[in-house]
């Protein structure tokens, strides 16, 4: 009667239903993705910019010690790394900088940018060391 | 907030296969997501086979078919059947759509079937739609108008009236709302796909006449700019509308009253 129906009832706690777990990776969220954690990464990059750029002002021998940080495989693969998340972060803002003038909003033409900034990111961070290969006289 | 795992409670287990395949027929594998409030378990996936022989066509067809003659508990929403109501909004194959829309041949294999993503589960594939139905409110989805109201009906020319073309069909199934990560993350706080679409059909709308309030009430950080133009709400309209493109023409209303 009136208590009863004024009794709260206990009720259990509802799940959340699945999200990024489920969710198909479509190449337009997958770009996203990668364009948030490009510009993240950009950060960690600058420091090391500015890192090799005070150790070329202090002097020679703390600028030998920078490079022998970056000449190894492994430094040498922060390097292309960072340069493949600069052009990818600037690739995407670019196609951000289109779509937020309002163009290019049909979906095959999302797709379009989505798959061509990643694609020419790759492309220009690959001709980008090669060049770097290729002014050192070979790999 | 950005919490890119599920919840303890929230966690999906394998739950249990209801028939098998017997004698001839086109059979096909249906997964779909359970959970009741009544066990105090976890959320689980129970499978279903169904001869495509003796089933309508669509994913929705298949779900009536289990909750007729396998599994009455199986809850869902459906009400139209021809994709105008919005009711069977729910993920299936991995994006979200409506199920008497989605065809169970436009799936290779097993169909797989979640509630609407990131949203409180009441039963199955019943999500509460408690948030997202204020937030409609929130925009105040009607005719605001300060001049006297004419004597016959609102007039609006062909031109203008042309500018709802791509919003007013809006069905509000919030298929977009949850497909967005964004909406997934801030869904207390930025409004979503549907809802700014909503918003910018009746900012557009010649004959309503409270324009500058409505962009006043979006100038928010979240409630509008919470949207990073990640596109997975154009994807998945079962409508072929863009939200992506309303809320872009809503960010460029911003800027153009300031300029």
């Amino acid at each position: 009667m009136a208590d009863a129906s004024s009794k709260p009832v206990a009720r259990p706690q509802r799940p959340l239903s699945p999200h990024l777990q489920i969710y198909t990776p479509l190449i337009n969220m997958v770009m996203s993705i990668l364009h948030r954690l490009t510009g993240a990464a950009l950060y960690f990059g600058t420091l090391l910019l500015a890192w090799w750029l005070i150790a070329a002002a202090t002097g020679p021998a703390y600028f030998d010690y920078v490079s022998s940080w970056f000449s190894p495989w492994y430094g040498q693969a922060v390097l292309i790394g960072y340069t493949w998340a600069l052009f990818h972060h600037m690739l995407g803002g670019v196609r951000h900088f289109i779509w937020d003038l309002g163009y290019g909003y049909d979906l095959r033409t999302v797709d379009q940018l989505s798959w061509g900034s990643g694609a020419l990111s790759l492309i220009i961070t690959g001709l980008i060391w090669l060049g770097v290969a290729f002014a050192r006289g070979g790999f | 907030m950005v919490q890119l795992t599920l919840p303890k409670n929230s966690k999906v287990k394998e739950g249990k296969t209801w028939n098998r395949p017997v004698g001839d027929g086109s059979w096909k594998q249906v997964r779909v997501y359970r959970w009741t409030p009544d066990d105090g378990q976890n959320p689980r996936i129970d499978t279903y086979h169904i001869d495509q022989k003796q089933c309508g066509p669509m994913v929705l067809d298949a779900l009536m078919k289990i909750k007729n003659e396998i599994d009455p508990t199986l809850t869902f929403r459906r009400s139209c059947r021809e994709g105008i109501c919005g009711s069977c909004a729910m993920n299936i194959d991995g994006t979200n759509t409506l199920a008497c829309l989605k065809g169970l041949d436009d799936v290779d294999g097993a169909v797989k079937i979640y509630p609407l993503p990131h949203m409180e589960v009441i039963k199955d594939l019943v999500p509460d739609m408690t948030n997202f139905y204020a937030q409609h409110r929130s925009i105040e989805p009607w005719l605001k108008t300060d001049t006297a109201t004419p004597p016959n009906e609102w007039k609006q020319s062909r031109e203008d009236r042309e500018k709802l073309d791509g919003l007013y069909e809006c069905i509000l199934c919030a298929c977009c709302s949850a497909s967005c990560p964004s909406y997934w993350w801030n869904s207390d706080r930025y409004l979503g796909p549907a809802i700014l679409l909503q918003a910018y059909r009746w900012v557009i709308d010649s004959r309503d006449e409270a324009t500058g309030e409505r962009l006043d009430n979006l100038e928010d950080p979240f409630r509008l700019y919470r949207c990073h133009t990640i596109m997975n709400c154009a994807k998945a309209c079962p409508k072929g509308l863009s939200p992506a493109k309303a809320i872009a023409e809503l960010k460029k209303l911003m800027v153009e009253r300031r300029v």
